[in-house]
């Protein structure tokens, strides 16, 4: 059992290969209680492998893992009726109805009686499901088969909670109503770790770690990951964007240009005389629109990750 | 309750969810133990009628005629034509019209007369040699039958008394003395039945449950590999009762085996004949972790030996001595004998316990590798 | 990349692609729900909607796989239910499910492909180099596809859908699960293709992606709710404006602020809420009033654009209202 001080959730140089592939590579971090951490990166980058191995479901070759103080290579059980958690395909019985996955997990759970029934009354109406319990759950819509596996996951009070890629593909109704269903889980105390292979998503964590090929690049709020890069990030628009594109990446002292939607976003020193240097030459290329945005967290990982590949540069080696 | 019975029950109810809400699984298994039934109870029959046959008669006398007349009254013999000479005879083997001739020496009917032995020539068509086997030996008895009547009619028309007739050609056949195959097909039959139910339906559910991901949700809750495997076992066990009971009724008032040992006997087998072979088909869907695999390997490892090397159709003596050591190890050989023990022979248990320890300690074992297989980790 | 390759088409003037009150029902079920839109030729056409929106079966119907159950639609100038193979053969079609094979190498894919699509003999040597330029794998084609890092998978699918220079290209979900930075490669790619004169119909669920796109459909329960440029739905959020609210209180500020007159949708966003109001500056005012009144800190409020994402759900709610 942890102190208060503890962080829930540790992992310290957490290593796992499949075969030649290291899927994670010396990942260390920790989640603290009532925090909502989010594991971003894309396919292959080891986000599921990490969730896995704190729910005990695959041992790691090198490092360890703590919840809540316990080990899940040892004391499996003990951290399985602390923890609940959310595959990415869900997991549930299709030809089950909504009641009837529930009442089988509420019995996996230990869960009886009363204390079950009222729990599970009040997950329903939370997730505002009451209309369909007698629907077998292979009817749901996607939001629906999303809120379905979040009660399964809660009916035993869990301490933590790991999701894993919980709002791939659903409407964006449902992704609001889940989220506002974890903002309200975590003020009660539970502390939630999920992976998301999208950055927008991110934002809507406490705190954030970027994975990339098994490691664990950089972690920290997202205000803190955006303001953790040296440069500052312009947003311009253009008639005629790729000529500007092209020219922008070939001048000194940008960092990076690329596309992003119908504007280019470009990373340029924080320095006022950068801006003004360019200032004529963008004109010249048909810029209309240039204003400086906060990056986004895909800039930010387009950064971090481009310069990684690149060798080291100013970006990432001043960051700190 | 403790938590080890309701995480065992939860399975169990769960799992007679998905067999009922499932019901083309449900059909094929009540469907296919009755065509099974159908096809080898009542439509292949390893007994041999109405061999064609064709009677060289040498002979040619009132006498001969006469034992012509019990061959053609026999229902193994379908008399196609009676010739004069071995050639017309040869040629219908040759073409596939006879089965077998029967050659009627000339001499045949001074022999009988003079009470001398008559060697009466047999020819088989040797490429279906079972039929021909079986064809011999009918032979043998209706010669042997003749022999009887006409030494007891020429003893009792010279007035010579009591004549101990020829020797006895025909041997009694013990148990099954119509030589009914159905007799010793049925009970081979109720011990395949099972195995291909079990092997079927279970080899499926735990393969389906990786595929679809409900195996990820569930191994990261606090039930137990064992608590997994009982209670999937509880209802596929209903079901395949519910078969046992089908083919026995069938085999009993369909086919009118004879049902001669205790129920109580048979229901202990089958269910220990059960649960080993449910637990070997988890086992598999446990290893496979896909749908088509565990069907092939459940197809390759249960339904085959139990149907080639268990005694069922083709006697365990007469395979080759390495097969036969196989054979040792296939559950269905040990269920066979004591299937066919309590049809044919009540016989009990003072008889049949090493069958009955041996599928117990199959049972036990492969539930033991079954629960260490299906560890609580993902890979 | 190097020469501009000759799209022919049935007619340069036509559109693309045009649906008319395009429906397709399962049973009971309607995945597609009187859909009509036009796509001009060389534009970047975006499908954007949750899982079961009826993105794929739309998409399908247009490729020739499925029958319309009513209404009609035209690919190239060819009609999608009388001329199904035409439509086929003007099409280039790419899926995040499936598109290459694991187990051949780069080489052994396109030349796959380049057969089932009836490349002629004499271009194949020419059409290979130029796909395996565009997926930037000419130094890596007798890598077996499987070992290929994320975004060249896509890359390469992509440059197999073309083999044959369609005029219309169908992408679904492209880029799914590949990381930002394939990702604005791969869009690099469209946009060179576009510029070629293909014509590109990408459906995605990932909203940002949409915008990408030179115009959108808005897709939700088979039923197209929006169309247009992504500038032009964002600046018409419904006539409303949407106000970015940073306070460490996030779920009594939400108490507070909800069924409040002039704040017409109160939502948690990235660490804050999102406040879609009607007027800038009024909603800011009523903010600050509300919050300072319940002793609520406020720790930033100031207006942003709005996302697709606002978007989408905004047009949703009005959807759900009717």
């Amino acid at each position: 059992m942890s102190s208060p001080d503890t962080p829930m959730l540790q992992a310290r140089n957490l290593t796992r290969h499949f075969g030649a592939i290291r899927a994670v590579d010396s990942l260390s971090l920790h989640v603290g209680r009532g925090e909502i951490y989010g594991l971003v990166g894309p396919d292959g980058a080891g986000k599921s492998t990490t969730l896995r191995m704190f729910c005990g479901l695959l041992d790691p070759d090198e490092g360890e893992v703590l919840v809540d103080g316990l080990n899940p290579v040892r004391e499996a059980h003990a951290v399985r009726d602390r923890i609940g958690y959310m595959p990415q395909r869900f997991g549930l019985y299709t030809d089950l109805t909504v009641n009837e996955n529930l009442y089988f997990f509420a019995d996996l759970f230990g869960m009886t009686g009363r204390e079950r029934d009222d729990l599970m009354e009040q997950l329903l109406h939370m997730t505002r499901m009451e209309p369909f319990r007698n629907r077998q759950a292979g009817k749901l819509s996607g939001g629906m088969k999303q809120k379905l596996a979040l009660m399964a996951a809660l009916l035993h009070r869990p301490e933590a909670l790991f999701l894993d890629e919980p709002t791939n593909g659903v409407d964006p109704v449902s992704r609001r109503d889940f989220w506002e269903i974890l903002h309200r889980l975590v003020r009660d105390g539970l502390t939630v770790l999920l992976t998301t292979a999208y950055l927008d998503e991110a934002e809507r964590c406490h705190r954030v770690g970027l994975m990339h090929q098994g490691k664990l690049l950089r972690e920290g709020s997202p205000a803190s990951l955006r303001k953790a890069l040296p440069e500052a990030c312009f947003r311009v628009r253009s008639a005629n964007p790729r000529p500007l594109l092209q020219w922008l990446r070939v001048q000194p002292g940008v960092t990076s240009a690329e596309f992003a939607g119908d504007a280019i976003h470009t990373f340029l020193p924080r320095e006022q005389s950068a801006l003004a240097a360019l200032h004529s030459g963008l004109k010249a290329h048909g810029a209309t629109d240039i204003v400086e945005i906060e990056p986004s967290l895909e800039d930010v990982f387009i950064v971090l990750v481009g310069s990684r590949s690149q060798g080291a540069t100013a970006a990432a080696g001043g960051a700190s | 309750m403790t938590a080890f019975l309701r995480r065992t029950r939860a399975i169990a109810r769960k799992e007679f969810l998905h067999i009922l809400r499932d019901p083309l699984s449900l059909a094929m298994a009540l469907a296919i133990p009755f065509f099974m039934l159908l096809l080898f109870g009542y439509a292949l029959s390893l007994d041999v009628d109405h061999v064609p046959t064709v009677i060289v008669d040498s002979n040619r006398t009132p006498q001969s005629r006469d034992f012509i007349s019990h061959l053609q009254g026999s229902r193994y013999f379908d008399v196609i034509d009676i010739v004069e000479s071995y050639a017309p005879a040869e040629q219908a083997i040759q073409r596939g019209k006879a089965l077998v001739v029967i050659a009627i020496p000339s001499d045949f009917s001074r022999q009988i007369q003079l009470g001398n032995s008559v060697d009466i020539q047999v020819l088989l068509d040797g490429s279906d040699s079972n039929t021909a086997n079986i064809a011999f030996g009918y032979a043998e008895g209706v010669v042997g039958a003749y022999n009887a009547t006409v030494r007891a009619v020429f003893a009792n028309r010279r007035g010579a008394g009591d004549v101990a007739p020829a020797v006895d050609v025909t041997t009694r056949v013990w148990y099954n003395p119509d030589l009914k195959s159905k007799n010793f097909i049925v009970p081979g039959l109720i011990a395949v039945i099972l195995q291909v139910i079990a092997s079927l339906l279970t080899s499926l559910t735990i393969a389906r449950e990786w595929e679809l991901g409900n195996m990820e949700l569930l191994l990261s809750t606090p039930v137990r590999p064992r608590e997994l495997i009982l209670g999937k076992m509880s209802a596929f066990v209903v079901i395949g009762l519910a078969d046992a009971s089908f083919a026995v009724l069938v085999g009993r008032f369909f086919f009118g085996v004879p049902l001669r040992g205790s129920l109580l006997d048979l229901g202990i087998s089958v269910l220990s004949f059960l649960f080993g072979a449910l637990c070997w088909g988890l086992l598999i869907s446990a290893i496979a972790r896909n749908q088509l695999l565990a069907y092939q390997m459940g197809l390759l490892t249960s339904f085959l030996p139990s149907f080639l090397l268990s005694g069922f159709l083709y006697a365990i003596g007469n395979m080759p001595v390495p097969i036969q050591a196989i054979s040792y190890i296939v559950p269905s050989r040990y269920f066979i004998a004591i299937l066919k023990g309590v049809f044919l022979k009540d016989i009990g248990y003072s008889i049949m316990w090493p069958q009955l320890v041996f599928l117990f300690l199959y049972a036990a074992l492969v539930f033991l590798v079954a629960t260490r297989r299906l560890n609580q980790k993902l890979a | 990349m190097s020469t501009t390759s000759h799209v022919a088409e049935a007619s340069v003037s036509a559109p693309a692609v045009s649906i008319q009150r395009l429906t397709k029902r399962f049973g009971d079920f309607v995945a597609v729900r009187d859909v009509s839109l036009q796509v001009a030729r060389g534009e970047i056409f975006g499908f954007l909607g949750p899982n079961g929106a009826g993105k794929s079966t739309t998409i399908r119907i247009l490729c020739g796989l499925l029958e319309p159950t009513e209404g009609s639609a035209t690919v190239a100038g060819f009609d999608v239910a009388r001329q199904p193979e035409q439509v086929k053969q003007s099409i280039g079609y790419m899926s995040q499910k499936f598109s290459l094979y694991d187990d051949l190498t780069v080489a052994e894919n396109i030349d796959f492909f380049s057969g089932i699509y009836g490349v002629a003999r004499h271009l194949r040597a020419e059409r290979k180099s130029l796909a395996l330029e565009l997926s930037g794998l000419t130094e890596r084609q007798e890598a077996l596809t499987r070992n290929l890092p994320g975004g060249f998978k896509q890359r390469l699918a992509l440059a197999c859908a073309i083999l044959h220079e369609p005029p219309v290209l169908f992408l679904d979900e492209p880029t799914s699960g590949v990381d930002p930075i394939a990702r604005r490669d791969f869009w690099e790619l469209i946009y060179q293709l576009s510029a070629k004169g293909h014509t590109i119909f990408v459906s995605t669920h990932y909203m940002d992606e949409a915008e990408y796109c030179n115009r959108i459909a808005l897709m939700y329960r088979g039923a197209v709710i929006a169309l247009d440029s992504p500038t032009a739905l964002k600046r018409h959020l419904g006539g409303s404006s949407l106000l970015h609210l940073d306070t460490p209180d996030l779920l009594k500020a939400m108490e507070t602020l909800s069924g409040v007159d002039d704040i017409e949708d109160v939502s948690v966003f990235g660490g804050g809420l999102h406040l879609r109001v009607k007027d800038s500056q009024a909603g800011v005012a009523v903010t600050r009033r509300l919050l300072d009144a319940a002793g609520i800190p406020i720790h930033r409020l100031e207006p942003v654009e709005a996302s697709m994402e606002d978007v989408f759900v905004s047009l949703i709610e009005a959807e759900e209202r009717k």
